[in-house]
């Protein structure tokens, strides 16, 4: 599954689905972590999960608001249209 | 047991490959949101409820939400009615209805059969992650509200030139907009506007 998103993030070039793979992967990671969690009965993987979803919300609203700055001005959602950055 | 843990990721499996797959966007993210499912359904029948529900709640609720208003102020356009009648159809919604049916006719069944026999490991209850989350990792909490606060301040500076567009931290942003005047407070309209007026 993080292969997916990773191949999601490589292929597409629009800054949503950029952001879902994105999305895709620290899911992904936070799966793992539960996951061993499980298998060793720890609570640990758990509360590194509650940390990976902090941060994916913290991400994702920071992310969402630079892809709509990014629209308004490129109208456009092209991740390429953005490459050269200058002010 | 084991079947339903399979059955649920091959449905994690199946939506996230439909996601990065779909041209539209609408698409991608009902797909995301049964992905996003799937993957609660695999850490409840791996034990961990109380991470299932944040899923749900967290993931699939608040920031699919947030991706739903996103593309939906990205999309305004002429062809608005086209796409909403295109939305309503019905080769659409019938690939992520299908999962997710799959996937509601498993937690029925999870729910309502006998005890686990105990191939799987046991539950941690969410008490024990309380016990673990402000014990030694109390420091990782201050951190994630550290970083969460961040996170709001910058949404807040991006979304400030154009009202409304910010859907997370709106009370915030009213907040912050009522106590900020908007005198002189956006230095890059500013200097825009001093070009344009200068020959």
């Amino acid at each position: 599954m993080f292969a997916l998103g990773l191949i999601g993030l490589l292929v597409r070039r629009n800054v949503i689905f950029t952001l879902m793979s994105i999305e895709i992967m620290l899911n992904a990671a936070g799966l793992a972590f539960v996951a061993a969690g499980a298998r060793w009965g720890q609570a640990d993987g758990q509360v590194m999960f509650l940390f990976v979803l902090a941060m994916a919300a913290a991400e994702v609203s920071v992310g969402l608001a630079l892809v709509l700055r990014l629209y308004h001005h490129f109208r456009s959602l092209d991740t390429d249209a953005a490459s050269r950055m200058r002010g | 047991m084991e079947i339903a843990f399979y059955i649920a990721g091959v449905v994690a499996i199946i939506s996230t490959m439909m996601t990065i797959t779909r041209l539209n966007a609408i698409h991608a993210l009902l797909y995301l949101v049964v992905s996003l499912l799937a993957v609660a359904v695999v850490f409840y029948i791996l034990g961990a409820p109380f991470v299932a529900a944040l899923e749900v709640i967290i993931y699939a609720g608040a920031i699919m939400v947030l991706f739903v208003f996103a593309v939906m102020l990205l999309n305004t356009g002429e062809s608005d009615i086209v796409r909403e009648r295109l939305l309503l159809s019905s080769e659409v919604w019938l690939g992520p209805s299908i999962l997710s049916s799959v996937l509601l006719a498993e937690v029925g069944w999870l729910l309502f059969r006998e005890p686990p026999t105990g191939a799987f490991p046991a539950a941690i209850e969410p008490k024990e992650v309380g016990i673990a989350l402000f014990g030694p990792y109390l420091i990782g909490v201050e951190l994630a509200s550290m970083l969460l606060l961040a996170g709001l301040v910058g949404a807040n500076h991006l979304g400030r030139r154009d009202p409304g567009t910010e859907e997370t931290e709106e009370a915030e942003n009213a907040d912050t907009r009522a106590r900020q005047p908007a005198a002189g407070g956006d230095l890059v309209r500013a200097g825009a506007d001093r070009v344009t007026s200068a020959p």
